[in-house]
C-alpha cells in the first residue's frame, strides 16, 4: 500500500472519529472540537486526491491545495463565531450576566434577547 | 518496507490516536490541548502529502490560532461540564452510531481505494498558465489569479465573522474594546515572551508574505503569525485591544476585501474579465493585494480570538 493511500485511510477514519464525537458529545465545545477533526478529515482527503494527481514537476495538483488553505481559515472563521455564540449562550444560562461581572440593567436586560 | 513508509504509517497511527484522545479526554481542558497536537501533527502529514503552503496554514492556523481561541473558551466554560455529563447518551446509543460512523468511514475507504488511475489533474494546466500571473509558487497564483474568486469570497467570510461576532456584544458594551482588561505583571514569563518573540515573528510573517510568491508562504500564512505575535502583545497585557468602533481599525480589516474588489473591478476595463490581471502588471497587482490581504487577515484573526466588546466604550 503507497503511504497516499495511507493517508488516505487515515482520512476517513478521521472523519468517522469526528462525526462519532459530534453526535456522542453533550457539551459544545467538545462538539465543535469533533466538528473541526471532521473538518480536517476532510481536508485531508482533498490532500490525498492532490498528492495523486502529481504531474508537471509539482508534488501535487495545486488547485485542490489552495481549495484546502482557502478551506482552513473559512473553518477558522466558522470555529470563532461557535466559540461567540456558546460563550454567550453560556452566559444567558448563568442569568444574563455578561462578562464583566455586573448585572444588565434592570428592564430591557441582555439576556432578553439572547 | 521502507524507513519513510514505517514513519507515514506510525504519523498516520499517531494522528488516529491523538484525535481519537480529543473524543473521549475526561476534561475539556486536556481534550483541546490534545486538539493542539493534533494540529501540529497533521501539519507534518501535510509536509509527507508534499503540499508545505498547507503545512504552514495547517500550523499556523489549523493548531495555532484555534488553539488559542479553544484553549480561551474552554477556560472560560471551566466547572460547566459536569452538569451536562448526565445527557451523555448510553451504552446503547453509542454502539449505534459507531456504527454508523464506521460505516462512513468505511465508505470512504471504499472511494479512496477505488480513485481512477491515472488521477485527474489540473497541475499541467497549472504549470502551464502560471508564467502569466508572475509568480512561482503555483499555490499561489491558484490563489491569486486562477481562483481569484474564491480567495476573494474567503476574504468576505472573515470580515462578515468578525460582524457576527461582534453582534454578540451586550448594547452597552457595544463600541468598546474586545477581551477582559489585562495589565501586564513585569515578572510574568508570558510577558517576558511577549517581548521576546514579536520582534522575530513579525519579521518571519513579512519573509513567509515575501517568499511565498515564489516558495512555500503567502499572504494567509505571514497574516496569521502577525495576529499570534499580536495576541501574545494583547494577552499579556503590554498591548491593549483596539475599540471595535474605531475608524482607522475598520478601514483595515476592510481594506483587505475592497482592494482586492477594486483592482478585480478595475480588470474589466484594463484586462478582459472580472478579477483578471493585464499580464505585464500581474505580479506587483498580486504584491498589493497581498500586502493588504496580510495586514486585513492579521487583524481579522486576532479580532476573531478576542471575542466580542467587553468593556463600555470609553468616551
Amino acid at each position: 500500500m503507497s503511504e497516499v493511500t495511507l493517508f488516505g485511510l487515515g482520512a476517513s477514519a478521521l472523519v468517522g472519529i469526528g462525526l462519532y464525537g459530534f453526535i456522542i458529545q453533550p457539551e459544545p465545545l467538545r462538539r465543535l472540537l469533533a466538528f473541526n477533526l471532521l473538518g480536517s478529515g476532510v481536508f485531508l482527503l482533498f490532500g490525498v486526491i492532490a498528492r495523486r494527481g502529481a504531474a508537471a514537476g509539482m508534488g501535487g495538483d495545486p488547485i485542490p491545495q489552495a481549495l484546502v488553505i482557502t478551506g482552513i481559515i473559512v473553518a477558522f472563521a466558522g470555529s470563532a463565531l461557535a466559540v461567540a455564540l456558546l460563550l454567550r449562550l453560556h452566559q444567558a444560562d448563568r442569568g444574563g450576566a455578561a462578562p464583566g461581572g455586573d448585572a444588565p440593567p434592570a428592564g430591557g436586560g441582555d439576556g432578553d434577547r439572547t | 518496507m521502507t524507513l519513510a513508509w514505517a514513519f507515514d504509517a506510525i504519523l498516520a497511527a499517531t494522528v488516529l490516536a491523538v484525535a481519537a484522545w480529543t473524543i473521549v479526554a475526561r476534561e475539556t481542558f486536556a481534550a483541546v490541548v490534545g486538539f493542539v497536537a493534533y494540529g501540529l501533527l497533521l501539519a507534518l502529514v501535510w509536509v509527507r502529502l508534499a503540499a508545505p503552503d498547507v503545512a504552514l496554514t495547517e500550523a499556523a492556523i489549523g493548531g495555532g490560532v484555534t488553539g488559542v481561541l479553544l484553549l480561551g473558551a474552554a477556560a472560560r466554560l471551566r466547572g460547566t461540564a459536569g452538569v451536562l455529563v448526565d445527557e451523555r447518551p448510553g451504552a446503547a446509543m453509542r454502539l449505534v452510531v459507531g456504527v454508523l460512523c464506521g460505516i462512513v468511514t468505511a465508505a470512504l475507504a471504499a472511494t479512496v481505494l477505488l480513485l481512477p488511475d491515472p488521477a485527474p489533474t489540473l497541475a499541467p494546466e497549472a504549470a502551464a498558465n502560471l508564467t502569466t500571473t508572475g509568480v512561482g509558487n503555483p499555490i499561489t497564483g491558484v490563489l491569486m489569479a486562477f481562483r481569484a474568486l474564491d480567495t476573494l469570497l474567503e476574504k468576505v467570510v472573515l470580515v462578515l465573522a468578525l460582524i457576527g461576532v461582534w453582534s454578540l456584544a451586550p448594547d452597552r458594551f457595544w463600541g468598546g474594546a474586545p477581551g477582559p482588561e489585562r495589565r501586564a505583571q513585569p515578572d510574568d514569563a508570558l510577558v517576558f515572551l511577549a517581548r521576546l518573540l514579536p520582534p522575530v515573528g513579525i519579521v518571519i510573517g513579512v519573509y513567509l508574505l515575501w517568499v511565498g510568491a515564489d516558495e512555500p508562504g503567502g499572504a494567509f500564512q505571514g497574516g496569521a503569525l502577525l495576529a499570534a505575535m499580536w495576541l501574545l502583545a494583547m494577552m499579556a497585557g503590554l498591548a491593549t485591544a483596539p475599540a471595535v468602533s474605531e475608524r482607522r481599525l475598520r478601514l483595515v480589516l476592510v481594506a483587505g476585501p475592497a482592494v482586492f474588489l477594486a483592482i478585480g473591478l478595475a480588470g474589466f476595463a484594463l484586462a478582459d474579465a472580472f478579477l483578471a490581471y493585464p499580464e505585464a502588471y500581474a505580479k506587483p497587482l498580486i504584491i498589493i493585494i497581498e500586502v493588504v490581504k496580510m495586514l486585513a487577515v492579521a487583524a481579522t484573526l486576532g479580532l476573531l480570538v478576542m471575542g466580542p466588546p467587553e468593556r463600555p466604550p470609553q468616551r
